[in-house]
C-alpha cells in the first residue's frame, strides 16, 4: 500500500510552521514556541513512522508530473529516512536551544521562519527520488540559509553572507548544468532504478564522467571540500544554533548525502568504480581531512577551529564513499549520523561557553571545567568522538572505514586515518586539559570575559539541556551500536541493499 | 511554426455565449477606465468588484477553447478583413493580462492615496483601461491592421501613464519614449505598407500561406522587427526604459514592465515566423544581442543605487532570455523536440516573468513609498521594519534569478535542455551566467536591507491588501514553477 501522504506530511509540517511564524506577528513568543516544538515533535513521530514503514518493506511515494517528461517525487527510502530522522531529531534539540539562546534579541520571527524553512528543505532533500527534485530543495536550502547567516546584519555577517551565497549559488549552477545534461542523456532518472547508468557507459563515458564531475564539484561546495570550503569558517559568525545546524545537518550534510545520492543511486557503485571517479574522490577526500585537521590546529578561536574540523570530518563520509566495499559504504554512512551528532553537541558546547562566560578564545576556557561541569563533560564527549575514541560513536566509524581500506586494499587510507586521528587528537586533546586540569577564574585566577549567570543550574535550562541530550545521544550510538535501529544498524541495512542484489 | 500561434482553420463556430465573453474581455477594462475617470475609486474594494466581469469573461473564453479548440471571428470592413482568434497561447496570456491589470488596479487606490499624485491621478484610470483592452486586442488579433491600431493604442496610452506623475524628469523621460515609440511605429507602418503593396491583404493567416522568401520579405522583416525591437525594449534599444520607470508610479511600471513590453516581442516573435521561416541568420542575431543583454543588463542592475533603475534594468537582462531562445523557435531545421522545449519555456519565462515583475515593481514601490528612500542604502534595517514587502521582493527575485522551485527555474530548464540538444553551448553559457548576475544585483540589495546597524527612520504605513496584491502575484509567479503543466497544456492542444 502506498501511503503518499507520509513523504508529504512529512515536508508540509515545517513548510506550514515556517509560514504560521512568518504570519504571527513578532511577539507572540509563547504560540511560536508552541508551534515551533509541537511540529519539531510530529515531525520525529512521522520520521519514525517512516522507518517502520522502510522496515517493513513499504516504499511510499508521492509524485506529480511538472512538464512532460519530468516529474516532482518524493520517496520514502532507507537512505532518506537516515537524513530525515538526523534532520528531524536535530530539528527538535536545535529549536530549543535557539528558544533559549535568541531569548530577548531582536528578528526572532525571522529567524525561526527561515529557520523551519531550511529543516523543510533538508527533509525534501532526503525525500527526493530524482534529480530534478533534489535539486529544487537544494537550491532552496541555499536560499533559506542565507537569512540566518545574516542573521546579526553587522558588517562581518553580511561579507560572510555574501561569500557564502558566491560559493554556493555558483555550485548550484553547477549542479543544474551537469543535471540537464544527464535528463538529456537518459531522461528522467530515478534514484530507485536499479540498473544505475550502466547502459550508458559504452557510447557516452567521456560525457558521463564529465557530468559526474560536475554534479560532484556542484555539491562539494556544501560538503565544504577543500579547495571549495572557504565559505565554512567564514559563516561561523552566525548565531550558535545557525552553525550547530549547518554544520551538523543541513548544509554541509546535504552535500556530503547528495554524493551519497550521485554515487550510489544515480551512477551505482560499479559504474562509479569503472569510470575511475571513485578513487578521485578518495584522494580529494584525504586531502580536505588532513587540510581541515591542520588548519584547526593552527587556530585561536573555538568556532573557527569547530569549522574547520567539520571540514575535515565531513570529508570522512566521502572516504567511505571512495572505499569500494560494504565496509566503506557503511562507516560512510554511519558517519553522517554520527558526525552530525557529536559536531551538534560541540557546538552547542560552544555557544554555552560564549553565552554563560563570555568565552571565545581557546585560551580563555582555562578551568571551566569547574564552573561548567555539564557543559565541559558533554564537550568531553564530543571531542573524543572526533578524536575516534572507543566508546563514542566516532569511534565506530573509524574501525569501518579502516576495515574497509584493508579489504579494498588501500592501505594509504589506513594511513590518512591515522594521521588524522592524530591530528584531531593535537587540537582537541589540548582543550580538554585546559578545561579540567588548568586553573582558572573559577579557582580564583583572573576572570571571565562576561560571566552572566543565566539559569539556576551551569546555565539556562533551554542551553542545557539539548546539550546533554544530543551528547548522550553520541554516546549511545556508540555504545549500543549492535541494537536494531541504531544509526549503525540502519548504515548496514542500506549497505546490504547496495550491495546485494 | 504557423500553427502555434493558431493561424489555420477552426473546425468549431464559437457559441453565444463566447462572442459575449470576447466583448466584455476586449471593451470593458475600457468601460470601467472611463468609469473610473468619472468617480475615481477611493478603495479597492469598488475596482474588485468591477473587475469581477472581466476575470469572468476571461474564464469562459478559457472553458470555451477548452471545449472546441481554436475559435476565430471575421470582419469585412471597407475590403479589409479583420480576423481574431483564440487559441492556447492567447487565452494564456490573455489569463495573464486580466490578472496584472486587475492587480494592478486593485493596487492603485492605495497608492494613489498615500503619495502626493496630484490631480492628474483621476486619468491613470482610462489610460489603464486603454493598455489592458488594447493588450487583449493584440493577443488575439490575426490581421496586421488591427495589431497595428492596438499596438498604436496601447503605446500612446502607455506614453500617457508614465507621465502623469507630471514631474519633469518623467516629463523628459516620456517625452523621450514617445518620440522613440513614434519611431517604431512608424517603422512598423513602413514594413506593413510594403507587406500590403506586394501581397495586397494584411490577414496573417493568408499572408503566411503566399509570403516567399526573398527581398522583400526580408526587407519588411527588418522594419517591422526594428521598430517592433525598439517598442520592446530589446538590447541595444533599451536604454529608454530606464529614465521612464525611475519616475513613474508604481501601478504603471508593474503594468507596463510585465505585459507592455511583452507585447511588441510578442508580436515580433509572430510576424517573424510568417515572414522569416527558414532565415538562419536572424534569430542568431537576436539571439546575441540576447547574450549582450543578459551581461549588460545585469551589468546596469548590479551597478545602480537606485531601487528602481534596480528593477528596470533587471527588466533588460530578462528580456534577454526570451531573445537568445530566438534561434530555437525560428530557423532552417530544428529537431520538433527542442523547438517544441523552446516554445514552452520561451513562454512560461515570458508569463513567469511578468508576474514577477509586476510583484516586484509593487514591493519596491512599497519599499520607497514607506521609507521615502530612492536608493538602496536607504533601505538598510528595513528587514525589520518591512518584512512583508521584502518578502515580495524575495519570492519575485527567485523568480527572476531563476531558482528552483519558481517558473523561472522550469523556464530556464526547459530552455536549457533545448539548447543543449541542439549543442548551443553559448547560449546555455548565457542562460547560467544570467542567474550568477541577478543573484549578484538582487542580495545586493537584501544585503542593504539586512544592515542592522543603521539608524530608525519613521515609517510610511502602508494601505491595506498593498502587501498582499504584490504577495499574490509574486506567489503566481513562484508556483507556475510546479504547476507549470496547466499553462503549458493550454499550448499542447492546438494542433490542426
Amino acid at each position: 500500500m502506498n501511503a503518499a501522504w507520509l513523504p508529504l506530511t512529512a515536508l508540509a509540517t515545517s513548510l506550514l510552521v515556517a509560514v504560521t511564524i512568518f504570519a504571527l506577528p513578532e511577539e507572540a513568543r509563547r504560540l511560536r514556541t508552541t508551534i515551533n516544538i509541537g511540529a519539531a515533535v510530529v515531525k520525529i513521530i512521522l520520521v519514525t513512522l517512516m522507518v517502520r514503514r522502510v522496515a517493513a518493506g513499504h516504499e511510499d511515494i508521492f509524485s506529480f508530473q511538472v512538464i512532460g517528461g519530468l516529474d516532482f517525487v518524493l520517496r520514502i527510502d532507507a537512505l532518506g529516512v537516515m537524513f530525515a530522522g538526523l534532520s528531524s531529531l536535530l530539528w527538535l534539540c536545535t529549536t530549543i536551544y535557539a528558544i533559549g539562546y535568541l531569548e530577548g534579541s531582536a528578528n526572532r520571527k525571522r529567524f525561526f521562519g527561515f529557520f523551519s524553512l531550511c529543516v523543510a528543505s533538508t527533509i525534501g532533500i532526503a525525500l527526493a527520488d530524482n534529480l530534478f527534485t533534489f535539486l529544487i530543495f537544494y537550491e532552496m536550502l541555499t536560499l533559506s540559509t542565507y537569512p540566518l547567516v545574516v542573521h546579526r546584519g553587522t558588517e562581518k555577517a553580511l561579507n560572510a553572507g555574501r561569500v557564502y551565497l558566491r560559493y554556493t549559488l555558483s555550485a548550484g549552477v553547477v549542479l543544474l548544468l551537469g543535471a540537464v545534461l544527464l535528463n538529456n542523456l537518459t531522461g528522467d532518472q530515478s534514484f530507485s532504478s536499479e540498473e544505475g547508468l550502466g547502459d550508458y557507459l559504452n557510447d557516452h563515458r567521456g560525457l558521463l564522467t564529465l557530468i559526474f564531475i560536475l554534479l560532484v564539484s556542484g555539491l562539494a561546495v556544501k560538503a565544504a571540500m577543500v579547495p571549495l570550503h572557504g565559505w565554512l569558517p567564514r559563516a561561523m559568525v552566525a548565531p550558535a544554533p545557525v552553525s550547530a545546524l549547518l554544520h551538523a545537518v543541513a548544509v554541509v550534510k546535504a552535500g556530503a548525502f547528495g554524493i551519497l545520492r550521485v554515487v550510489y543511486d544515480l551512477y551505482g557503485i560499479e559504474l562509479s568504480v569503472e569510470l575511475g571517479v571513485i578513487t578521485g574522490l578518495a584522494v580529494a577526500a584525504s586531502i580536505t581531512i588532513i587540510y581541515g585537521s591542520l588548519r584547526a590546529i593552527a587556530q585561536q578561536e573555538l568556532k573557527p577551529l569547530l569549522a574547520f574540523s567539520t571540514v575535515s570530518q565531513v570529508s570522512y563520509v566521502i572516504l567511505g564513499i571512495g572505499i569500494f566495499g560494504p565496509f566503506g559504504t557503511v562507516g560512510a554512512l554511519a558517519h553522517l549520523l554520527h558526525q552530525g551528532l557529536m559536531k551538534v553537541t560541540l557546538f552547542f558546547c560552544a555557544g554555552n561557553y560564549a553565552e554563560e562566560l563570555g568565552i571565545h578564545r581557546i585560551d580563555e576556557i582555562d578551568g571551566a571545567g569547574k564552573r561548567m561541569p555539564l557543559t565541559s563533560i558533554a564537550f568531553t564527549i564530543g571531542a573524543l568522538g572526533m578524536i575516534g575514541l572507543p566508546p563514542v560513536a566516532g569511534f565506530i566509524t573509524k574501525w569501518y572505514l579502516g576495515v574497509g581500506a584493508i579489504q579494498a586494499e588501500m592501505y594509504w587510507v589506513v594511513a590518512v586515518l591515522v594521521a588524522s586521528s592524530t591530528l584531531n587528537a593535537m587540537y582537541f586533546l589540548p582543550i580538554l586539559h585546559r578545561l579540567w586540569f588548568r586553573p582558572g577564574p573559577s579557582h580564583g585566577k583572573g576572570n571571565w570575559p562576561h560571566e552572566q549567570r543565566l539559569g539556576r543550574l551551569e546555565t539556562h535550562g533551554w542551553l542545557l539541556w539539548p546539550m546533554m541530550f544530543t551528547a548522550l545521544i553520541s554516546l549511545g550510538a556508540g555504545l549500543f551500536a549492535g541494537l536494531p535501529y541504531s544509526p549503525l544498524d540502519w548504515a548496514a541495512r542500506v549497505a546490504s541493499g547496495e550491495y546485494l542484489p | 511554426m504557423i500553427w502555434r500561434f493558431g493561424l489555420f482553420d477552426s473546425t468549431f463556430a464559437p457559441l453565444a455565449t463566447t462572442h459575449w465573453a470576447l466583448l466584455v474581455a476586449l471593451v470593458f477594462p475600457l468601460l470601467l477606465g472611463v468609469l473610473g475617470a468619472l468617480f475615481p475609486p477611493k478603495r479597492a474594494f469598488p475596482v474588485a468588484l468591477a473587475s469581477l466581469p472581466v476575470l469572468a469573461s476571461g474564464v469562459m473564453l478559457l472553458s470555451a477553447f477548452d471545449q472546441s479548440g481554436l475559435l476565430s471571428w471575421q470582419w469585412e470592413i471597407a475590403g479589409l478583413i479583420l480576423s481574431l482568434r483564440l487559441n492556447g497561447l492567447s487565452v494564456l496570456l490573455l489569463l495573464t493580462t486580466q490578472c496584472i491589470g486587475v492587480a494592478a488596479a486593485l493596487y492603485t487606490p492605495g497608492y494613489l492615496r498615500l503619495s502626493e499624485t496630484g490631480p492628474l491621478a483621476r486619468w491613470l484610470w482610462p489610460l489603464m483601461g486603454v493598455v489592458l483592452s488594447a493588450l487583449s486586442l493584440i493577443w488575439l488579433a490575426t490581421d496586421l491592421l488591427t495589431l497595428y491600431i492596438a499596438l498604436e493604442l496601447m503605446g500612446l496610452a502607455a506614453v500617457g501613464m508614465l507621465m502623469l506623475s507630471g514631474k519633469a524628469p518623467a516629463l523628459l523621460a516620456g517625452m523621450r519614449y514617445l518620440l522613440l515609440a513614434l519611431v517604431g511605429s512608424l517603422t512598423y507602418l513602413l514594413g506593413i505598407a510594403l507587406i500590403l503593396g506586394h501581397w495586397g491583404r494584411l490577414d496573417l493567416q493568408g499572408l503566411a500561406k503566399v509570403i516567399e522568401p526573398g527581398p522583400v520579405a526580408w526587407f519588411a522583416a527588418a522594419l517591422i522587427g526594428a521598430g517592433l525591437a525598439l517598442k520592446a525594449a530589446l538590447f541595444p534599444l533599451h536604454a529608454w526604459l530606464t529614465p521612464v520607470h525611475e519616475n513613474a508610479w508604481t501601478p504603471v511600471s508593474a503594468l507596463h514592465a510585465g505585459l507592455v513590453i511583452k507585447a511588441s516581442l510578442f508580436m515580433l516573435l509572430q510576424l517573424w515566423s510568417i515572414l522569416l521561416p527558414d532565415t538562419f541568420y536572424a534569430p542568431r542575431v537576436i539571439a546575441w544581442l540576447g547574450l549582450l543583454a543578459i551581461v549588460w543588463g545585469g551589468l546596469l542592475a548590479w551597478r545602480t543605487d537606485s531601487l528602481k533603475t534596480l528593477v528596470a534594468s533587471s527588466t533588460v537582462a530578462q528580456l534577454g532570455y526570451l531573445m537568445v531562445a530566438f534561434p530555437l523557435l525560428l530557423g532552417p531545421d530544428i529537431a520538433p523536440l527542442p523547438r517544441a522545449l523552446a516554445w514552452e519555456g520561451f513562454w512560461l519565462q515570458l508569463v513567469g516573468h511578468a508576474f514577477a515583475k509586476a510583484a516586484m515593481f509593487m514591493a519596491a514601490g512599497n519599499l520607497i513609498l514607506a521609507t521615502g528612500e530612492h536608493t538602496l542604502k536607504g533601505l538598510a534595517g528595513t528587514s525589520r521594519r518591512l518584512p512583508l514587502s521584502l518578502l515580495v521582493f524575495g519570492i519575485a527575485s527567485i523568480t527572476l534569478m531563476g531558482l528552483p522551485p519558481s517558473s523561472g527555474f522550469t523556464a530556464k530548464w526547459m530552455l536549457l535542455q533545448a539548447m543543449i540538444i541542439t549543442q548551443q553551448w553559448w547560449a546555455v553559457a548565457a542562460l547560467l551566467t544570467g542567474t550568477l548576475l541577478t543573484a549578484a544585483y538582487v542580495f545586493r540589495m537584501f544585503r542593504y536591507s539586512f544592515d542592522e546597524t543603521a539608524p530608525r527612520h519613521r515609517y510610511q504605513p502602508l494601505a491595506p491588501g498593498m502587501d498582499l496584491i504584490a504577495l499574490t502575484l509574486a506567489l503566481i509567479a513562484f508556483a507556475l514553477g510546479l504547476l507549470a503543466h496547466f499553462p503549458l497544456e493550454l499550448m499542447h492542444g492546438g494542433s490542426p
